[in-house]
């Protein structure tokens, strides 16, 4: 049990002389895309080697969480204590195993696969909520601990009132990442101002947008950070209880978490009285069950219930009535995960990072026909021609760029007139698309807008909960035009229909999903025209 | 035979005593239950229903709202092509069309002999080595069509 900050800093500095000890550190990336490429069996191995050379009183090797250039997994990192020099390699076999471990016992660098960390890649990234990513072990809490980890809770509990906390997030300027971009002060105060018993934390982890998975990495690379930052939630809105909901289709994330929240809870981190301060608060872990429209606020709640997913109308907000019918938070993983920093620096710190309407950084996940495929973190701001061609590389095989697709079947394509925009919630917005999650997909010319559309408004109609009529019969109805289109049947008229039935969809149903489900269709008609033209049958 | 059912139903009435028995435990009990039995079948759903006090109606309701939850019993082998929108733009559609083929199923059907299902995912987070292919659990990415048929059939036959 740890009972005061004194406490957690004799914690972290035993820690962190037992880390001094060790000359050397093998970090071995196990998120889920090295994870597919066998990096378990690479630890493992390299584990084997060092102990076969008896270097592990020298060398030790653990397993971290994503170091975002999955492009060039597996990767590992040597990390030397004495110089605090990090040398990245890429692209590690178990064919490589012996010959790195060799380079070490000599003091050497294992050169033929060094990974450049002077690439626009590396250093154009500004890492908040990443920072302990690829470098602490999310198995272990004392890690985290050892890394300044839950130092700012102990502050806040000892030293800050609710308001307070309120207070420096909303001057801090911290929106949503979840796509919504609502700002997460202002939900905190308004949960915060309704009396009751009961108040509820709830994290939306059910990353379910296709081609994003941020939230994926974070809760398995740092999983200590989503629950500092939504313990200091339930300070500052009173609630005493908390649920993150994710998708089962991250065990990783879920083993994860749970074994977190176990370790915290241990350490008198979670539960009652937490750190003596008087304040009570646990969190459970709950799977989702595959559903897209669950990431929707009333849905996820719906489902928390152990309902089916379908959303309700709003009014009521979830700050009046969410979980149970209680005053209920509901933040995305990303958003949680940046409130500890936002605590430790200052809401001003925070504020003159990324623009004046969109503080701090936001993670994309980089996918599709893009070189540098992986996870960025980067601040707000920073233009799109910058993030595709100087951290990404640019396309992946040498064909011209033609659009890039943000916010997932919610959002829309942005053509590539806008390279110069600047990607912040209101210049993203102003081109017809959202920020979303943070799925980043690149399109090159191989593809065809019209066919991508259909894909998204497939996956709408099969999404939709049935609840309304216009998603539910809107969607389908919508996929059928666009097979017409694809099988160059369409006409004129169905061009007409197309764009009608779109706005009508758009602005009559319920929830969110059905009132976003036409902007791909809505955006690609926008910007390639031309190519639902080429679907139309000449007569 | 009879027991290993019996401590079936055991670890599922486990699942909902730690939650109390409330009724917002469905969700959790129906991941165990279709863990344990491998799909949720009408006895197992009946069963949950009885012990949360809730209509069997409500249990069906959710087990077939969730994409996750499977009414019907799988093959020895399960694979799963991801048609998220990094595997879609990367040519996933051809990989599954390719698979349906080989196997001669249709998506979600299971072959005759029982050896092999055939699903489709919504983004199973690894976009990064889009195009990807789940055999088992295990995930396989960045291979192509005939890469992946080849990897397939290395595993299953």
């Amino acid at each position: 049990m740890i009972t005061s900050l004194l406490e957690l800093e004799e914690l972290a500095n035993c820690k962190r002389c037992d880390e001094a000890s060790v000359v050397e550190e093998l970090r071995v990336c196990i998120g889920s895309s090295c994870a597919s490429r066998g990096a378990d069996e690479i630890e493992k191995s390299l584990k084997t080697a060092i102990e076969k050379k008896d270097l592990q009183s020298r060398c030790r090797v653990k397993g971290v969480g994503c170091n975002g250039l999955c492009a060039s997994g597996t990767l590992v990192s040597h990390y030397k204590n004495s110089t605090k020099e990090n040398t990245l390699y890429e692209e590690i076999t178990l064919d490589d195993v012996d010959a790195l471990v060799t380079s070490i016992e000599k003091q050497k660098n294992y050169l033929s696969k060094v990974c450049d960390t002077n690439q626009p890649f590396f250093t154009k990234q500004t890492k908040i909520v990443l920072e302990n990513a690829g470098i602490i072990d999310p198995n272990d809490i004392e890690d985290y601990i050892a890394h300044g980890g839950y130092a700012t809770l102990f502050h806040v509990l000892h030293d800050m009132m609710p308001t307070d906390v309120i207070n420096e997030v909303k001057i801090s300027g911290l929106r949503g990442r979840g796509g919504g971009g609502f700002p997460t002060g202002q939900k905190w105060e308004s949960v915060y101002k309704v009396q009751s018993d009961q108040k509820y934390i709830v994290c939306n982890g059910d990353e379910g947008d296709p081609g994003a998975f941020m939230d994926r990495a974070l809760m398995e690379a740092d999983p200590h950070k989503v629950i500092e930052g939504m313990i200091i939630a339930g300070f500052a809105c009173e609630a005493t209880k908390g649920y993150i909901y994710v998708r089962a289709e991250y065990p990783i994330a879920v083993e994860k978490l749970n074994r977190a929240i176990k370790q915290a809870r241990k350490l008198g981190i979670l539960g009652n009285k937490i750190a003596q301060s008087g304040f009570d608060f646990d969190i459970e872990v709950r799977l989702g069950g595959g559903a897209f429209v669950c990431g929707e606020a009333t849905a996820l709640i719906a489902s928390i219930e152990g309902n089916r997913g379908n959303p309700r109308q709003k009014p009521p907000h979830l700050s009046d009535y969410g979980l149970w019918g209680e005053p209920t938070v509901l933040n995305n993983v990303e958003t949680l995960a940046n409130i500890p920093s936002i605590l430790k620096n200052g809401g001003e710190w925070f504020k003159n990072i990324g623009t004046p309407t969109s503080t701090g950084t936001k993670i994309f996940a980089l996918t599709g026909h893009i070189k540098n495929t992986g996870l960025v973190e980067v601040p707000m701001g920073i233009t799109l021609r910058e993030l595709i061609y100087e951290i990404g590389g640019g396309t992946s095989d040498g064909k011209p760029l033609k659009a890039i697709q943000t916010g997932g079947p919610s959002g829309g394509c942005i053509p590539v007139q806008f390279l110069d925009l600047s990607i912040d919630y209101d210049s993203l917005k102003s081109v017809g698309t959202i920020m979303g999650s943070g799925g980043m997909i690149v399109i090159d010319e191989s593809s065809n807008m019209v066919e991508l559309a259909h894909f998204f408004m497939d996956f709408c109609k099969s999404e939709s909960c049935g609840k309304c009529v216009p998603c539910r019969v809107g969607t389908t109805q919508l996929t059928h035009l666009l097979e017409k289109f694809i099988a160059k049947e369409a006409t004129q008229a169905d061009f007409e229909l197309l764009k009608e039935l779109s706005s009508v969809v758009k602005g009559t149903s319920l929830c969110g999903l059905g009132q976003t489900a036409p902007n791909p269709v809505l955006s690609t008609i926008r910007y390639f025209e031309s190519e639902y033209l080429e679907g139309i049958k000449n007569d | 035979m009879a027991d290993i059912v019996d401590n079936r139903y055991k670890m599922i009435d486990q699942a909902m005593k730690k939650l109390g028995y409330d009724k917002s435990a469905l969700l959790e009990v129906l991941h165990v239950a279709q863990e344990t039995f491998g799909y949720l079948d009408k006895d197992a759903l009946k069963f949950i229903a009885k012990r949360l006090k809730a209509p069997y109606s409500k249990v069906y309701g959710v087990a077939t709202f969730y994409h996750r939850f499977t009414l019907k019993p799988q093959g020895k082998h399960t694979v799963v092509v991801c048609l998220g929108t990094a595997c879609y733009i990367k040519g996933s559609k051809e990989i599954l069309q390719a698979l349906e083929n080989r196997f001669a199923i249709k998506v979600t059907q299971t072959t005759s002999d029982n050896l092999v299902s055939l699903l489709s995912a919504r983004c199973v987070g690894s976009c990064s080595i889009a195009p990807v292919v789940l055999c088992d659990n295990k995930t396989y990415g960045k291979l192509t069509i005939d890469e992946t048929l080849a990897k397939i059939e290395e595993i299953l036959l």
